[in-house]
């Protein structure tokens, strides 16, 4: 089938602003990855299309971007999902700089989650030679949140995040979870102090957009609620 | 620019990572990757990382050894395979103290689960005789290599690191056997750089996407190996590709051989348990070159079921194992069935078909990951590499599953303690004065070239003719052919243009030096595998059916040469307390 695409298109070199352009694409057929057409677009009608890829089957997070008004991953999202009847509008993830095309700055995006301290923080030195012990309930119970892959649809997808550019954003504050939950951790207070602050977890209202964005299906949202009745409850 | 850098590390992988938590602080480190770090092929990794933890049943680190000597049909040097398999434990363990979440078994220790090849001796007092699989891949449900990429990360957040990401590396700078730096430019801003460096760690990954069907991430171009390749080092055996046996029909997504240890089955058009006459002892678990072997002598004999797009697949069923068991262990497989083919795992077996997945062979170096310029063993000072861009080797004619994700961290802290070592004595050497030109050359003629070729015609090309003709069977005559067409794609080569001129973001023209690296690294295979008279692992020459171990118990090293055939020398397999035999299963 043939199928007609509309690509927001931004090259600083050239362009004083981004524009839309339309590309009919031939011989496409329902199982095709988004991913799939872009490459189709890049080889075979104009290499100059640019965005980032890798792994193509939605575990390396780089080829986040808004697809017909929501964020998705393009290589995890198949055109039978999408009406081919009318133009797929294809745009770079919101509220981050552009650098061309569909690649966006995503420098402040890892600035945040390395404001959370991402990393195990312990006060006591491991066993000499044997691992943490740590029962499968509890290991199972961070599973969810370490499933992130950090392509930014969530984060980016935030009223809270378009409206103030220094909210921490859900990623980080997923991330955040994880290491908050982990019994071998013993850093949950200074993180849930970061969090505590005017642009931490109390910027997030519960508009559930993150959670229809995540490409691995987090519910996000709940996890960021834990956080809250958890700072809560240590004021309490 | 000249950066200059005690160490600059290539790669942000498993074991580039791994390298760069070893540097200690006194240093200036570089991490260079034309991938941000979380974006690397490691992450893809699903089903486990294995050692010999004894913490589901008995097991012992020489079990694990034997089991990865006999699984590389006795090409990896044992040496290399003992500090591996005996460090395994260790490794592990600090990968859980650095806070990697792993499953648990009941006693709260790491859990861990069968995986293809391992096996243990059924009565521990005749260790060379019958032998069943054995519970040694540790896991996080199956996605342990995504949880490990993210906390080797992490700890380089954690030690405040510093990477160039998006970053593509163009040139090795190594003079009179000293390795001096690197050249590398911006992808962002097209702006080109020298990093000088005392030592260079080359950490790049695999080259699965020199063929057409491949679990490899798009990343995986073997940029490291040709970087070697290129400078005049040699490239070691580099004819043994794995072809993974469970990749999604068409896709190739890999489907990981957790699925087979958690209990799943391989099944023919008639519904046959097939693996049960190739391997009758461990059936659906052999290893990974017998059972793709099954898989495409099942189709070719009539036995498999031809899918829409005119391959044949057979069937993956998981559907005996239960919801809970799959839902739990097997989450994002199974996802992958449903998002890509609309298959329901619990009720429909998964149609699948042999994918590549794994390259044994790539940048020799011994065991502490320092580069051999030749088959004698000198190594190149300052100029280490770690993880599948490497061939230490510990993987010989073919890897095992879950050893590959212990590979990259017992390496890349081994080349990461190797260089600290060095470090202590060594200084910046003189740079060339024409360090960079090559690149500044080599990119603008790309940029300025009004040639004809298509990157993306010579590239689909490159993957048909190596799935056909270099792919888990071969022949004489297909490689005769396929030498033919590389030298006509290299000749093409030559008239490709990159039609973005832009000097922002250029992923044109990142596409076009990544082709030039496929074709390098295609070379360095196909020239192995035309020389080797034998079959072995995972190269199956059906001319030579047979393992010829008075010939060819040697490591092939492939010296490139402009314009000529490459040259090939070989190295002797270094073998220790496990001699040779019969590799049934």
């Amino acid at each position: 089938m043939d199928i007609q695409v509309k690509i927001l298109r931004y090259n600083p070199e050239k362009d004083s602003e981004p524009y839309y352009q339309d590309f009919h694409v031939k011989g496409v057929s329902d199982d095709w990855r988004l991913l799939d057409v872009l490459h189709e677009i890049k080889w075979n009608y104009d290499s100059s299309l640019t965005f980032r890829r890798s792994c193509a089957h939605g575990i390396c997070g780089s080829d986040g971007m808004k697809v017909n008004g929501r964020n998705r991953l393009a290589c995890a999202l198949l055109l039978k999902y999408i009406n081919t009847k009318k133009p797929i509008v294809i745009e770079p993830l919101p509220a981050l700089p552009i650098i061309k095309d569909l690649v966006v700055d995503m420098s402040s995006f890892f600035n945040k989650y390395e404001v959370i301290k991402p990393y195990l923080i312990t006060n006591t030195p491991p066993p000499s030679d044997s691992e943490r012990l740590q029962s499968n309930e509890d290991a199972e119970k961070l599973f969810e949140s370490a499933k992130c892959i950090l392509c930014a649809c969530c984060t980016t997808s935030c009223p809270s995040t378009w409206t103030n550019e220094n909210y921490l954003g859900p990623a980080a504050m997923l991330k955040a979870y994880r290491f908050i939950n982990d019994t071998r951790d013993d850093g949950a207070d200074e993180r849930l102090d970061i969090l505590d602050t005017p642009d931490g977890i109390w910027r997030c209202h519960t508009i559930f957009n993150c959670i229809e964005a995540c490409p691995k299906e987090i519910n996000i949202t709940w996890h960021l609620s834990q956080l809250k009745k958890r700072i809560s409850s240590r004021e309490m | 620019m000249i950066k200059k850098f005690d160490v600059v590390i290539v790669g942000a992988g498993g074991a580039g990572l791994r390298a760069a938590v070893e540097i200690p602080k006194e240093y200036s480190c570089a991490v260079i990757s034309k991938v941000f770090p979380t974006r690397s092929h490691t992450g893809t990794a699903q089903g486990g990382v294995c050692a010999a933890l004894s913490n589901m049943e008995e097991d012992s680190w020489e079990n694990h050894a034997f089991d990865t000597v006999k699984g590389s049909d006795y090409l990896g040097d044992q040496d290399s395979i003992e500090v591996m398999c005996k460090d395994a434990i260790r490794a592990i363990m600090e990968l859980e103290h650095m806070g990697m979440p792993f499953s648990r078994n009941e006693d709260g220790k790491i859990a861990q689960r069968q995986f293809g090849g391992h096996t243990k001796p059924a009565d521990m007092n005749d260790p060379y005789g019958k032998r069943v699989s054995v519970k040694r891949a540790c896991y996080s449900a199956d996605r342990t290599g995504h949880v490990m990429l993210q906390t080797l990360y992490e700890n380089t957040v954690k030690n405040q690191v510093t990477f160039f990401s998006e970053y593509f590396v163009t040139e090795l700078l190594v003079e009179d056997g000293v390795c001096k730096g690197v050249v590398a430019f911006d992808i962002a801003t097209s702006e080109q750089h020298i990093f000088q460096a005392k030592a260079v760690l080359i950490a790049t990954g695999g080259y699965g996407r020199v063929f057409r069907i491949t679990s490899n991430s798009h990343a995986g171009t073997g940029d490291g190996m040709a970087l070697v390749y290129k400078a005049g080092l040699p490239l070691e055996d580099m004819e043994f590709f794995q072809f993974h046996p469970t990749g999604l029909w068409k896709l190739g997504i890999l489907v990981s051989e957790a699925a087979r240890g958690e209990g799943g089955i391989l099944k023919n058009k008639d519904g046959e348990r097939f693996m049960i006459r190739y391997a009758p002892t461990v059936m659906d678990l052999a290893p990974r070159d017998m059972v793709s072997r099954a898989i495409i002598t099942e189709i070719r004999e009539g036995r498999g079921i031809r899918g829409s797009d005119g391959t044949d697949y057979v069937l993956l069923d998981l559907t005996h194992l239960g919801k809970e068991v799959i839902d739990d262990k097997l989450p994002e497989i199974t996802g992958f069935a449903r998002t890509y083919l609309g298959v329901e795992p619990t009720t429909d077996p998964i149609p699948i078909q042999p994918t590549a997945h794994y390259a044994m062979g790539g940048i020799p170096t011994n065991v502490n990951c320092e580069v051999l310029m030749n088959e004698n063993g000198d190594i190149v000072k300052g100029l280490y590499a770690a993880g599948e861009c490497a061939c230490v080797s510990v993987h010989g004619g073919n890897r095992l599953g879950t050893n590959s994700l212990l590979d990259l961290v017992v390496f890349g802290r081994r080349g990461g303690k190797a260089i600290h070592e060095f470090l202590k004595t060594a200084s910046f050497g003189d740079l060339n004065e024409h360090a960079g030109r090559e690149t500044n050359e080599t990119i603008k003629k790309l940029m300025d070239s009004k040639g004809g070729e298509k990157i993306s015609t010579i590239r689909t090309e490159l993957q048909n003719s190596m799935m056909e003709d270099c792919g888990v069977f071969r022949t004489d005559e297909g490689l005769r052919k396929m030498i033919s067409k590389l030298k006509e794609l290299k000749e093409r080569f030559k008239n490709i243009a990159v039609q973005d001129k832009s000097r922002v973001f250029n992923t044109d023209l990142v596409e076009a030096l990544e082709l030039d690296n496929l074709l390098l690294n295609a070379e360095a295979t196909v020239y192995g595998a035309y020389a080797r008279h034998e079959s072995r692992g995972a190269h199956t020459r059906e001319d030579f059916p047979k393992r010829d171990d008075q010939n060819w118990m040697k490591h092939t090293f492939a010296f490139r040469k402009a314009d000529q055939d490459p040259e090939l020398k070989f190295k002797p397999v270094v073998v220790t307390r496990f001699q040779p035999m019969e590799r049934k299963y």
